[in-house]
This record gives structure tokens, sequence and C-alpha cells, in this order.
């Protein structure tokens, strides 16, 4: 049976969350009213990354991108542009150009994108592995069981300059080289889905989206060292993920491309699923390690590595699921094809978790070497409410803010690092000139405090410090002296600290005093907070001249700290205000002064 | 009578039948005590202290092993939730678009504080980690059901739907 129409809808989180499912069910029972079942299929799909405007709706093959689909939307879909071919234009993304064919390679969102990691998501229904394979998938696989020996794949890998996506970005070949040369009666392949940076979803998406990507991937990477067990250790806050998982693993089962034997040959590999329990330490290594043991996550110094002494003291391979994501793709593709892709040291794409103060929210994979003015004015469409880009910050907690000097520099592993970020998981939060820096890093810090495991002192002690001599800079009550203070912290917990929460906990402060270090003057000095976020060093007035009389201010005042009749100027009393700012956003005449 | 029965007998009575069969099952399986409490807190919301005591009993481990994990991870809770339970997510993107606004606004209007439960048990707030929906920041949680891009406005109408009808 050939359909000629799809009706894709997006079930990523946010979409789903947003009644996607009742989309989903609505638009079958229209297309079933109107007598299209064999002809028209709507398809559940894994996330197409414009999440800002979900539920997203796209029909193929004309490629109608339709956002923000409601339940009660479904009808009017099917009817008008299934049977009458005629698209619904209220509901199309750029309504300027209903008039014309509206593809989504023009949407500015996903023009400069490159998909390889997300290959899948968005066009498949991730629970039919039937899908999986109509697009190639675990070709890679047998390609690799019956035509490459484990030295072939790691070459392959070399060549193509794989690097891990999740923190560090150590190449992938040499991490799988070290493990297979370890002699053991067993090794272990985990993957790491334990995503923990606030702010970063793209595993998650992958996982939602191309669950059979990672098997293939892991299996791949148990023929290539020598494993015949493989862990995903996944968040147990993404049970849309798991599920997914979890049918993906049955399905590979019952097509003999996982368990014993896989397709026939003496290789078996099988995979279990680990629950994390939300523990951003368990990012690191050796602490997702011995959480899979059924531990608290702690980590352990290095040497030895995991490939070497990993899991229960066995060989073991950890990679990200952006790492493992690449891997059938490099192999069918070959690391010529894909090692063209990106900068002279970083290869291939990057997945980016768009977000914060811009105006397309969402998931994006660009060519590593994209520039972030790319990545924030093409794909984000620059900042929202007509306001400024102040800095981007990167690599969450363990990443450092970039000001806009850095908008044209290309992003790779190398470039980041030399201006004081990371790459990390791919958390990319955009900033406006509301947001504060030093806010902003107690927040951070806060994170980071809060996970740090307690192991070693430089990060325990060190954290807490750093956090408590922020809190003072933003109640105002700091001295310049702590600045020196906070550097001298950062530098030992760099240095010192056990693993790379530690090492890198200091990034967001660091980097702040480097390119912001005016605006921590100014609440140090000044007493001032430039954006206005630090509610301990505002204060609000009523400009007397300004004032009509309105009452505006009054009315919305939650503690009644606002007096003065109707047509008479208003006082705010200093002393009971709470500074929640509400007078200052609801007066039309701009006659509340806050500074 | 030998020494395990008494304690399987015991296990029995504060566990439900379908809990003693998963831990029977995982019992074997190295490092099975993280993936045995998301079962007990599946079933009862939290980890009972008298649940903790019958676990350890029947994996023949230490209570100080279980209560090392149900402290170290932030998953696991000691007390029981709301019959509500919020969730505001303290994520980068949520928190820059007014998280921390919906935490102190919620706990204003229920009377409580962070973690804590309302004094009738319907409701309890708590900040958790990026739910991964950035794209509809500021985002919560009610008993899994998620709202996206909510303003401190819409949090009464919100609450109102999941009062008891009295």
């Amino acid at each position: 049976m050939a359909y000629k129409q799809f009706i894709l809808v997006c079930g990523g989180t946010a979409c789903e969350s947003n009644k996607g499912i009742e989309l989903v069910a609505e638009l079958k029972r229209a297309v079933e009213a109107v007598g299209l079942v064999n002809d028209v299929q709507v398809v559940r799909t894994g996330c197409l990354g414009f999440c800002e405007k979900g539920p997203i709706v796209k029909i193929i093959p004309e490629d109608t991108f339709y956002v923000e689909v409601k339940p009660e939307d479904a009808t009017e879909i099917v009817n008008e542009h299934i049977v009458k071919g005629r698209m619904v234009e209220r509901l199309l993304y750029d309504k300027s150009q209903s008039k014309q064919h509206v593809e989504v390679d023009e949407i500015d969102f996903y023009q400069k994108q490159f998909r390889i990691v997300l290959r899948n998501c968005g066009v498949i229904d991730p629970d039919k592995i039937e899908e999986y394979i109509a697009r190639d998938g675990y070709a890679a696989l047998e390609k690799v069981l019956f035509e490459m020996s484990p030295d072939q794949v790691i070459d392959e890998l070399d060549k193509s300059g794989l690097r891990g996506r999740g923190g560090a970005g150590f190449p992938v070949s040499k991490k799988w080289a070290f493990a297979k040369v370890q002699q053991a009666d067993q090794k272990y392949m985990v993957c790491n889905a334990d995503e923990g940076d606030p702010g970063a979803y793209m595993d998650r998406s992958t996982l939602e989206g191309d669950p059979h990507s990672i098997i293939e991937a892991m299996t791949i990477a148990g023929y290539t060292i020598g494993a015949n067990k493989g862990y995903v250790y996944i968040r147990a806050e993404y049970p849309l993920a798991i599920g997914r998982l979890e049918l993906a693993i049955s399905q590979a089962r019952e097509y003999g491309l996982l368990g014993d034997n896989i397709l026939g040959t003496d290789f078996s590999f099988d995979i279990e699923i680990r629950l994390g329990a939300g523990a951003f330490v368990c990012g690191e290594e050796t602490a997702l390690l011995a959480s899979i043991e059924g531990k608290r996550g702690m980590p352990t110094p290095r040497p030895p590595f995991p490939a070497v002494k990993g899991l229960w003291g066995k060989p073991t391979v950890i990679n990200n699921v952006e790492t493992l994501a690449n891997i059938p793709v490099i192999i069918t593709k070959g690391s010529d094809w894909f090692s063209k892709i990106g900068t002279a040291t970083s290869k291939g794409t990057k997945v980016f978790a768009l977000t914060g103060k811009v105006k397309n929210s969402g998931l994006i994979e660009v060519p590593m070497g994209t520039t972030l003015r790319e990545i924030i004015f093409n794909i984000g469409g620059g900042i929202r409410d007509g306001r400024q880009f102040k800095a981007a910050q990167t690599g969450g907690p363990s990443g450092g803010v970039i000001p806009p000097e850095f908008l044209d520099l290309p992003i790779d592993y190398e470039n980041l690092a030399k201006i004081g970020s990371i790459m990390g998981s791919g958390g990319l939060i955009v900033m406006d000139e509301t947001d504060c820096i030093v806010d902003v890093a107690k927040f951070y810090l806060d994170f980071t405090v809060e996970e740090s495991c307690g192991k070693c002192a430089p990060c325990r002690i060190g954290g807490r410090s750093l956090y408590n001599l922020l809190g003072k800079i933003t109640a105002g009550t700091a001295t310049m002296d702590d600045i020196d203070t906070m550097q001298e912290i950062a530098t030992a917990m760099q240095r010192a600290s056990l693993c790379g929460l530690g090492q890198t906990a200091p990034n967001p402060v660091v980097s702040g005093l480097r390119y912001f270090r005016d605006e921590y003057e100014k609440h140090i000095i000044d007493k001032k907070c430039p954006s206005g976020k630090c509610k301990n060093l505002l204060s609000y007035s009523i400009d007397p001249v300004k004032c009509v009389g309105c009452t505006a201010c009054a009315r919305v005042c939650p503690v009644n700290a606002i007096a003065g009749e109707r047509k008479k100027t208003h006082v705010i009393d200093p002393v009971a205000c709470i500074k929640c700012g509400q007078c200052y956003e609801v007066c039309k005449f701009g006659a509340v002064i806050r500074g | 009578m030998s020494r395990v029965t008494v304690q399987t007998t015991k296990a029995e009575e504060v566990l439900a039948p379908e809990l003693i069969e998963f831990i029977s099952e995982w019992k074997t399986q190295p490092g099975n005590l993280i993936m045995v409490l998301h079962r007990v807190q599946e079933h009862y919301g939290y980890v009972p202290r008298k649940v903790a005591f019958a676990v350890a009993d029947l994996l023949e481990i230490p209570l100080a092993r279980i209560y090392g994990v149900l402290t170290f991870y932030n998953f696991f809770k000691l007390t029981k939730p709301g019959r509500n339970r919020i969730q505001v997510c303290m994520g980068t993107a949520c928190y820059l678009r007014g998280g921390e606004d919906l935490v102190l606004e919620l706990e204003g209007m229920l009377g409580v504080g962070l973690n804590t439960v309302t004094p009738d048990g319907e409701f309890s707030v708590e900040a958790v980690r990026c739910v991964g929906c950035c794209g509809l920041a500021p985002v919560m949680t009610i008993n899994g059901t998620v709202y996206g891009k909510v303003e401190l406005k819409d949090l009464p109408g919100i609450l109102a739907q999941y009062k008891k009808a009295s």
C-alpha cells in the first residue's frame, strides 16, 4: 500500500505536552472521516526542533509547515489541505508567504541547519523499526559485521575526526582503541543519556525521535571493543524517551539485531537500561559508572581510565547519545564525507538547544564552525521583544559567558576553549540586557554547589565560597577585595578539583569577570545592578512630574506600598516595597523610576 | 526458625506483593539498588522509612547504603508529596524567563515553602532541574501535565483545576 501524503506530527516532549497526542488522534479520526486512510498516513515523529511554535505539523510531499496546531484544527487541515488542496493559511508559520508555496527549507530556522544526528528526528515514527531500516538503518551494523574488522572501524572513526559531544571532545577512535586492546573476560559499552545540563535536551530528543540509531551505534561499539553487554544510563525524568527506547530494544531483539548471534554471525550483544536519579555529577564518567553499580555517584581519580578499569572493574567505553548518533552515518557514508564537514579540528555537526531570550527557541543542528551570529540571528531569529543581545552561554554550568565581540567567531572546541567557555553538551542560552551576569553566575553556582558530591575539598568548599561571595555582590555588601578572593578560589578549584564538575564550576564567574568586569564593579562600587535583576540593589520611586494619578500602580501593588489619591501624584513606601516591579511594568507614563 | 524467614514475613507485611516480586527478580543482578528504589518510589510516590527497612532486609544490605543512595540523588523523596505535585522548572532557560517568580508566587498562593506540602496534603511545590521543554519556558508541571509559557496571572486558573470540588 503506497500512501500519497503523510501528515507528520511532532512527538517531542514540548509538543506532546501541548496536546500533541490528542492532535494525532484527531487527525487520524479526520482522515478516516473523509475515507482517505489508504492514501494519507498520520505519523507521530520525533522532535522537529522548532519547539517555540509547537505543536508542529508537517505535510509531505508538499512540505507545508503548520505551527501551533490545536486538536480542534485537525478537521480543518484534513478537509481543506488534504481534500481540497488548499493550505490552512492561519496555521502557516509565515502567513505573509501563504500565497506562495512555503517549503520547510525556506524557513530561516531550517535553512542554515545540517542534520546528521537529527537525520531521522521528525521524519520517521520512532516506534517503528521498519521506518528506521527504510532510512538505511542498521546498514552500518551490517557493513561492520560482514565487511570490517574492529581495527578498520577504529581506523574509519579516526579518519572521520569524530570527537565526544558530551564535554571535553576526546577523540572517539582513541577511546575505543584503548578499550579494544585491553585483555579481559568481560567489557562493557555504556551510553550516557543522563542529560543533566539545565537548558539542554538534545539527547532526550534524539532518543525520543530516533532510538534505533543509538542501539545500532552501541552494537557497533560492542563489536569493535569486544563487549557483549551494553547499558544505557538515562535520566528517570525522561519517561517518554525511556519508553521509546525500551520498545526499540525489544524490536531490535525480535529482528535479530540485538541478542545472541546478531544477523547470524557469532557476535552477541545486548542492551539494558539503567535509570539515573538526578545527579549532575554523574555526567562524569567514573561517577556514572558508580551509579550504574547502584552506589552514590561519586567520581574516582583517573587514571585508571574507564577504558582500562571501568564498570565492575572491567574495560568500559562511555559515549554520549549525540556522539553515538553520528556513528552509523560515518560508517555508511564514509569518513571522507564526514570529515569534510566542520572545521580543521572539529568535524561534523553540533546539536544545540537554543533557548533563553531568542525568538525561535528550539533544537538545531549546524556544522561545526558556524558562528554564533548565524545561530542566534539567522536560525534563532534574533532577540525577543526588540531587545539587545548581551551574551550567550554555552556548556551550561561548566561553560562561560560569551560577549557580543565574539559573535562572528566560528564555534568549535578550540575556539570556545580559547574564549573561556566549553562546547559541553550543547545548551546555548541567549541573554539580553535585562539579564544580570552576576545573577546568572550565582544561578549556576547554586546549581553546582547543590550538585557537588562533596568528595573533594576544592569543589565542596570552593564552590560554596564562590556562591557566598556572589551573594554578597548581588546584595550590595561586597568589596573589591572579594573579586580577588573569587579569582583565587576559582584558580584553586580549576587546578585541584577531582573531576570535571569542580574544575569547570568557576567558569561562569571567571568568564564574567573577564568580559563583564564593569558589571561586577557597578554592583560592588555603585551598588547598582544595570539590568535591574538584583532586587537588593533596586529601589522604585515615582516621578511626580510624569505621574498623572491614574492609580494603576497602586492597584497592581501586591503589598499596598503605593499611596495616592486619584489624579494626584502617587508615592511608594520604600520600606513596604518588595521590589516586585509590577508598578514599573504597568505604568503607561514611564513615571515609575527604577534605579 | 531461621532469621531470614522472620525478616521475609516482616517485609511482606510492609511491601505490596508486586514490589516483593520485583525485588526478588532484581536481587541477583549487580547494581540493583537504584532500580529497586525507583520502583518503590513509583509505587508510593516517595520512599517511606519502614519500606526502606524492608528493602534493606530483602536485598540483605545495610540500611545505611539505602539512605546513602536516597539522600545523594535528587530524584528520591523521603517525604510524601502533595496530592497535586507542582514542579517548577529551574533550568537556565526557565530561570531567565521567570521560573523563580513562579515559585515565589506559588509559595505565596499556597502558603508553603519549597519542598513542603500544604497542611491539607493537597499541594506541594518543588523546584526541579530542566524538564527539557526549554522552548516553552517558563515551564511547570502538575502531576506530570506540562504547562508552558506560564505567566503569573495564569496561576490561579491553573491551580483552580486541581482544587478539590468542595
